[in-house]
């Protein structure tokens, strides 16, 4: 037992217990405490057990720098690993428990390590488990790496993001924020002012200190009244500040529920918030640094300005007869002020020869002993502190002369105190050192200014007069810098740097010994503030001591970089909506509720979901598409085509424009007429393809794939507000505005002579290639005669709410037919019967028109267009390019797209003449059908090749692409 | 996350915009007078400097219109927002 | 040099780790070197010990802006794979695939090489279509890879989301795939050439080219001007720099890639897995945490910074893998700045100025390349003619037009 209650504690509500539960026992608290106030005073001081050599280990800080008080909050879908102990408000019925220790934190197993850790410094791994192979020893070294565990179940909280926009954003709620908002507030200016924690008034709370007249809780009682009664005043606490991003957007993490008992939570557990401020006060804090010395990690030995934490919010005594070993005045102000709270001050050990008259005669005048021009040699005790030996320091900083062995339950520490300089660092603020206090502090950041001790000005009227715009400079007493404690002039290898990756003063001078003398190479190294508190308590201290090694001052040395997060974030709260369908949303067709009232088989092609097949009743997928294809061949299908692209141009230069976007010429299409039309890019790529119809003679209607439709409606603006600016053409893309009904089938033209219009379908009148306007079943139409599948075919466009209208109708007039449903499967195997080029499949980043059958096109164009250059490098006009045809398969059985083509005898080389890029049975002709690219294809149609997949050898010949009515005579019936 | 001031709409998230790279870069043509250096040198070599970048931003979720901005490419600061047509801003360290 | 065993811990654990000597040496510039590496990442750092090794040129410097490792090299996710789909990509990535598994020994320097393989899912139709294409490329260039159903795939890899927005309908693993620990790379390379004699020169910035009729003759550094006619550059995401101060372009723009770190648990996930529709990628290192990335940012940049837009479509992503790691948080995120080429293939060999070689053009996967880019670039200054792997990777490739396009052609990011 060692912590204790005492009077006091602004946080906490002495009228309401909580229950919870730590490492399996069962402990109660106080509302307004935190995990870790509530353990401490309970008495408990050991918290875990560190990472590599398993000490164990106590708290020894009060906020999110705590390295050591790492916990697993609750169990199950609510558990989360890796909270910082004084970090977690305390509710009702928190169960939390150690990481990293087993069986049992009091008995650890892996412990043993640090009987060997002499021969396990830091680094040591990179110099051994090489023979014979790493992969023998990772796995045990896996297992005793990390520290919580990961949850097992899916998340059962939602997280919400929002942005927000202020002329001021103050970070921190602490005397410098509260001022900075008032200032501001008073000035009308719209403010938000966050805190990470539960309670605003940062460490002046609950103290003793009197701020322009008034104790410290009435200063910030009235403060925070006065800002909540300004409507242009915002306060937001449990909201931490978490990153500096691009042109000053602030994120901030929000805790909404965190703090309530499980079964009280609702709505959003934590709240990401963007914020972007004119202009943003960083009113962060400072840090207090640990002084390095032997057994420095004994739980019990905590910063000083922690245990004052403790004692002012939640009215704790860490320690009740500590040793205070400081080198600077902070701790002096702290061991009085714990005094008054019952302590029994041990003893107070000042590095400085001479600290203030004043401090040293209230010492005298309470009875603590004081050992000035001292420090702490070595702490006492396993699971807890039980003396400390304290002993001179010469005027190197050496300790010297014998110890003196003192009694105590703690040693509260102070080795001076680092501004929180993290989002000042990120907005891309330079530092510098301040010598008095031995840190780096912010140089001035238009826009971001720091403010009180994130500025390294710990003076309250000064803070408050800076923050009204009248600061003086900022002079603070010199600490004494005393990076690592020892008595010669090698650092301790049992004294403590980073806590957390257990990483010593002795592996800093390891790293130096080996060349590893940059900042970042020591961190590197040494995994030295890598840990999950980011060297909050580490990084300053082991760039001195790496300094001091060195002989060269902390400036040239330097601090590595400060990244996001401040503190580790939720993953859960950046993808916010984003799960599930809000990740991505699915397109939905416009007769979707159709379609699955069919029967059909819903699946994702490029973000819509449309039908694979419509299976019956006893049938499998295959038969099914097997079914549809016949129906398509021998009378009649429908399928929704609506996700296909729909561009109009429009304007006195259209036919200009899509000449030069177009492989084909398009200048010379009569109105009224389509043609099939292949896009590139510059890089002479076949990008996109399809139908482009000339509607008027300065109106054209562009047809894309499904896939593509939004793309080529950019390209398209691309080039006439970037290239082309003095075309006069107006595009609009209108996929979404018709809905596509393709009915096809020998009996496509009787269904649609069988329903109301004004449009003749008769042979002559309308035929292949040849688009119309007018009504059908009293709907406006676009009728396009255009064909996929190589039958006759009509592509009807009705307005999208119209669609079931003329689902209806063209399935009433079908029926008669034989009309059947056909899902994207049977349309695949069409056009691979017929040897159509699928975007997408046959062509890859490298395919050019000549190498799908286009040469011609290309010959036949006068006129440049994108991609042209292109297709006429040394590369584009080299013989062997990879070529569409068809592989017949020999032994009768369909092939799987994706198989690679081989030539025979060259089975035993490396790689492949090309691959099968589509495949399918083909109902049609009793067979399978597949087209592929291949090295030099046009010239080897009738070879013997071999197909290859995954191991299994079959034997295909080389065809044709197009398999079925290569004369289409089809199409012009 | 950058902040885009675009002509039309105003101050915007980069979200809402999409970078079209190197502006200012002149298509050569005729391609039969085009030599295949010249060719690769329009298609794929870039300034690519460290320090300010011309560039040409389309604001995608908005007003749809493209335009050019200088942006330091190593603090990502916008110095200047143009038009297509503009001529090159005065060039900034 | 010391050699690393477990006795020669062992050993310094009896006399309090006092005899260890430095990894390398601070070397100071000479007036003059037979071949000089500029770029201290893992790229330069191999191409100085491979000139040394295999060339046997010892009187090499290896410049370096900064400190050693501090690039591209000691900022990625650490994935080393060869599953590529033209052969000209296989056999180059296979090359360093090989060189990694035997690095460890051959330096005595243990990068924790660790094969755990890494699979690429698939989530429709024409994915599994497409991922075929590429297990087929692979098998036919050499790269052992097994194709598995997402039944399987789900067996496989404990805790994979069984209801994800994007389904899982097939996964490829390449078995040999794995991680290493990034800085070792580094570090290794260094403390093997500096044993051979190469020149270490950290804190020496690169101002400038002696050249003289098209011919280089020396650089110009922040520390005094060094006389060299065969110089390499290894500068990924600043190639486009250096080769501003030597008066040429590249057909390279920087952008900024960002990876993320989550705090360190204990073992849940003992491979690589990458999901194509999201261009996640995830995987849990030696220390315990999950370390993961995603797409490029959106626009040129040399900021070597994180932003929120990338990192949010990262997690999504990773959550809708593994929506259990959704209460699981960050840690750290940083980017590194990679060169983009257009056909995601590197550039290696002859520069537009003669003796002034070119490794670059790594894209996102520079890491896995290290051995090879370092061995290929070596070969290349120390004999004047391209390394065979990789002689499809000249710069003149974008002229002629015989791009090797990899993203295109697989669709999968590199």
């Amino acid at each position: 037992m060692s912590g204790a209650r005492c009077d006091g504690g602004h946080a906490i509500d002495r009228s309401r217990p909580v229950n919870f539960r730590w490492a399996g026992r069962d402990y109660a608290g106080f509302a307004g405490d935190t995990l870790a106030s509530a353990l401490l005073a309970n008495g408990v001081r050991l918290f875990g057990r560190s990472f590599k050599y398993h000490r164990p280990r106590g708290v020894i800080a009060a906020g999110l720098d705590e390295p050591n008080a790492i916990v697993q909050l609750e169990t199950g879908a609510n558990t989360i690993p890796n909270l910082k102990a004084p970090y977690v408000e305390l509710y009702e019925g928190l169960n939390a428990a150690p990481v990293n220790a087993w069986p049992s934190l009091e008995f650890d197993l892996m412990a043993v390590n640090g009987l060997f850790k002499r021969f396990i410094p830091a680094a040591f791994y990179y110099k051994t488990f090489m023979w014979p192979n790493w992969l023998l020893f990772e796995p045990a070294i896996r297992k005793a790496a990390g520290l919580g565990r990961a949850p097992e179940q899916a998340d059962p909280d939602s997280y919400a993001q929002a942005s927000a926009r202020c002329d001021v954003l103050v970070v921190g709620g602490g005397l410098a924020g509260l001022a900075a908002a008032l200032e501001h507030g008073r000035a009308g200016r719209s403010v938000l002012i966050v805190t990470g924690g539960a309670h605003w008034g940062g460490r002046l709370a609950g103290g003793a200190d009197v701020i322009e007249g008034a104790n410290a809780d009435a200063w910030i009682a009235r403060a925070l009244a006065e800002l909540a009664a300004l409507p242009n005043v915002t306060l937001r606490n449990r909201t931490l500040a978490t990153g500096s991003y691009d042109h000053g957007l602030v994120s901030l993490c929000e805790r909404l529920t965190d703090h309530l008992p499980l079964a009280a939570r609702r709505g959003p557990r934590q709240k990401l918030w963007r914020v972007r401020a004119g202009r943003i006060i960083l009113a962060t804090g400072a840090f207090e640094r640990p002084l390095v010395f032997s057994n420095n990690d004994v739980p019990g030995v905590m910063l000083a300005g922690a245990a004052l934490a403790y004692r002012r919010r939640h009215g704790v005594l860490a320690a009740r007869n500590p040793v205070i070993a400081t080198n600077n005045d902070s701790a002096w102000a702290a061991a009085f002020e714990l005094a008054d709270a019952g302590a029994t001050i041990a003893a107070i050990a000042d590095a400085r020869p001479a600290p203030p008259e004043h401090l040293v005669a209230e010492a005298k005048r309470r009875g603590i002993a004081v050992f000035t021009g001292s420090a702490p040699e070595k702490a006492f005790g396993g699971k807890g502190v039980h003396a400390v030996a304290i002993a001179a320091l010469d005027g190197a900083g050496r300790l010297t002369g014998a110890a003196q062995r003192i009694a105590c339950d703690g040693v509260l520490m102070s080795g001076g105190w680092s501004p929180a300089v993290h989002l000042h660092s990120q907005s891309g603020g330079k530092l510098a050192l301040d010598p008095a206090l031995q840190s780096f502090v912010p140089q001035s950041l238009s826009g971001a200014p720091s403010l009180g001790a994130a500025a390294g000005d710990f003076s309250i009227a000064n803070t408050l007069a800076t923050a009204r715009g009248a600061g003086a400079k900022i002079a603070n007493d010199p600490v004494r810098p005393l990076w690592s404690i020892s008595r010669g002039d090698d650092p301790h290898a049992d004294a403590w740097v980073d806590l957390q990756n257990d990483v010593t003063a002795g592996d800093v001078a390891l790293a130096a010994r080996e060349n590893f003398r940059s900042v970042e190479h020591l961190k590197r190294y040494t995994t030295l503030g890598m840990a999950s508190d980011q060297g909050k308590t580490s990084n300053v201290n082991g760039i001195g001591i790496l300094s001091d090694l060195l002989g060269r001052p902390i400036p040239e040395i330097g601090t590595t970089r400060f990244r996001p997060p401040y503190d580790p974030v939720t993953l859960g709260v950046f993808a916010g909506h984003r799960i599930g369908d809000g990740l991505h949303a699915r397109r939905r067709l416009a007769l979707a509720a159709a379609h699955e009232a069919a029967g059909a088989k819903m699946e994702e092609y490029g973000g819509w979901m449309r039908p694979v097949a419509y299976p019956r009743a006893g049938e499998s997928e295959d038969e099914a598409i097997a079914r549809e294809v016949l129906a398509v061949r021998n009378a009649v299908g429908l399928f929704e085509a609506s996700p296909l692209g729909k561009i109009e141009v429009k304007g006195p230069d259209a036919a200009r424009l899509l000449d030069r976007i177009y492989v084909n010429t398009v200048s010379t299409l009569k109105p009224g007429r389509c043609r099939y039309g292949l896009m590139l890019d510059e890089n002479g790529t076949i990008f996109d393809d399809g139908i482009v119809t000339r509607l008027a003679e300065d109106h054209f209607l562009v047809g894309t794939t499904s896939g593509h439709a939004v793309t080529v409606a950019e390209r398209l603006e691309e080039w006439l507000q970037c290239e082309w600016i003095d075309l006069e053409v107006v595009t609009q893309d209108v996929t979404g505005c018709w809905a596509v009904l393709n009915i096809a089938g020998p009996l496509a033209r009787t269904v649609l002579e069988g329903i109301e219009s004004d449009i003749d379908f008769g042979r002559e009148a309308f035929p292949h290639m040849t688009h119309r306007e007018g009504r059908l079943a009293g709907l406006e139409a676009r009728i396009a005669r255009v064909s996929f599948s190589g039958e006759l075919s009509y592509e009807i466009a009705v307005p999208w709410r119209d669609a079931a209208r003329l689902w209806d109708a063209l399935l009433q007039a079908g029926a008669p037919h034989g009309l059947s449903l056909f899902g994207i499967e049977a349309l695949m195997t069409l056009r691979i019967e017929k040897g159509f080029l699928h975007v997408g499949s046959e062509t890859d980043g490298a395919t050019q028109p000549q190498d799908v059958g286009f040469a011609g096109a290309l010959a036949a164009k006068k006129s440049d267009h994108v991609g042209r250059r292109s297709t006429s490098r040394p590369d584009s006009v080299r013989d062997g390019r990879r070529q569409l045809v068809g592989i017949a398969m020999a032994d009768g059985r369909p092939v799987e797209p994706g198989a690679h083509i081989v030539r025979p005898g060259a089975e035993g080389e490396i790689g492949s003449d090309g691959w099968i890029t589509s495949a399918a049975w083909s109902p049609t002709l009793s067979a399978p059908v597949a087209l592929a690219m291949i090295d030099g294809g046009f010239a080897r149609l009738g070879e013997d090749v071999r197909v290859w997949n995954l191991g299994q050898w079959r034997e295909a010949r080389v065809v044709e692409p197009c398999r079925y009515d290569p004369q289409g005579a089809r199409l012009n019936v | 996350m950058l902040l885009i001031d675009c002509p039309w709409c105003g101050p915007r998230s980069e979200h809402e915009f999409r970078c079209g790279g190197e502006s200012h870069i002149a298509r050569p043509g005729p391609p039969e007078n085009v030599a295949d250096g010249e060719w690769a040198d329009y298609l794929f070599y870039r300034t690519n400097p460290k320090g300010e970048h011309l560039e040409r931003w389309l604001h995608r979720f908005g007003c749809g219109r493209w335009f050019n901005i200088a942006r330091n490419t190593v603090d990502h600061r916008i110095t200047a927002i143009y038009g297509m047509t503009d001529p090159k801003p005065e060039p900034r360290a | 040099m010391t050699r690393y065993s477990a006795w020669s811990l062992l050993r310094a654990g009896l006399s309090g780790q006092k005899n260890w000597a430095p990894a390398w040496r601070d070397a100071s510039p000479k007036a003059g070197y037979d071949a000089v590496v500029i770029g201290g990442g893992g790229h330069g750092l191999a191409t100085a010990y491979y000139l040394a090794r295999v060339h046997g040129l010892r009187n090499v410097a290896l410049l370096e802006r900064g400190w050693i490792g501090g690039g591209n090299t000691g900022r990625n996710t650490t994935v080393i794979r060869s599953n590529y789909f033209f052969p000209e990509s296989t056999r180059f990535y296979d090359f360093a695939l090989g060189l990694y598994e035997g690095l460890s020994s051959e330096l005595n320097y243990n990068i924790m090489f660790s094969r755990r393989g890494m699979w690429m899912l698939a989530h429709d139709r024409h994915g599994v279509e497409m991922l075929r294409r590429s297990a087929n490329a692979m098998l036919r260039n050499g790269a052992a890879v097994e194709m598995h159903d997402g039944e399987e795939v789900r067996r496989r890899i404990p805790g994979l989301n069984p209801d994800p927005r994007f389904p899982v309908i097939a996964g490829l693993l390449q078995p040999r795939g794995g991680t290493a620990r990034h800085d070792a790379v580094a570090w290794g390379y260094a403390r093997g050439a500096d044993a051979l004699g190469v020149d270490i020169i950290q804190n020496c910035e690169v101002l400038g080219f002696d050249i003289a009729g098209g011919r280089v003759r020396g650089v110009k550094t922040s520390r005094g001007d060094i006389a060299c006619d065969r110089i390499g550059m290894a500068v990924a995401g600043h190639s486009s720099v250096m080769a501003q101060l030597a008066g040429f372009r590249l057909p390279i723009t920087s952008y900024a890639l960002q990876a993320f770190v989550s705090e360190p648990m204990k073992p849940v996930l003992d491979t690589i897995v990458l999901a194509p529709a999201t261009g996640v990628y995830v995987s849990q290192s030696d220390k315990g945490e999950l370390v993961f990335g995603g797409a490029l940012d959106l626009f040129p940049s040399y900021a070597q910074r994180g932003s929120l837009p990338a990192l949010e479509q990262a997690v999504a992503g990773l959550i809708d893998m593994f929506p259990q790691f959704s209460r699981v948080r960050m840690l750290r995120q940083w980017a590194g700045i990679v060169d983009v080429v257009h056909d995601s293939t590197p550039i290696l060999g002859e520069s537009p100025v003669d003796g002034l070689y070119l490794n670059c053009g790594w894209g996102t996967g520079g890491f896995k390349a290290i051995p090879a880019g370092g061995y290929c670039l070596a070969h290349q200054i120390a004999t004047g003619t391209p390394h065979p792997l990789a002689a499809a990777f000249s710069l003149d490739r974008f002229r002629t037009g015989a791009l090797i396009d990899e993203a295109a052609a697989s669709g999968i990011a590199h």
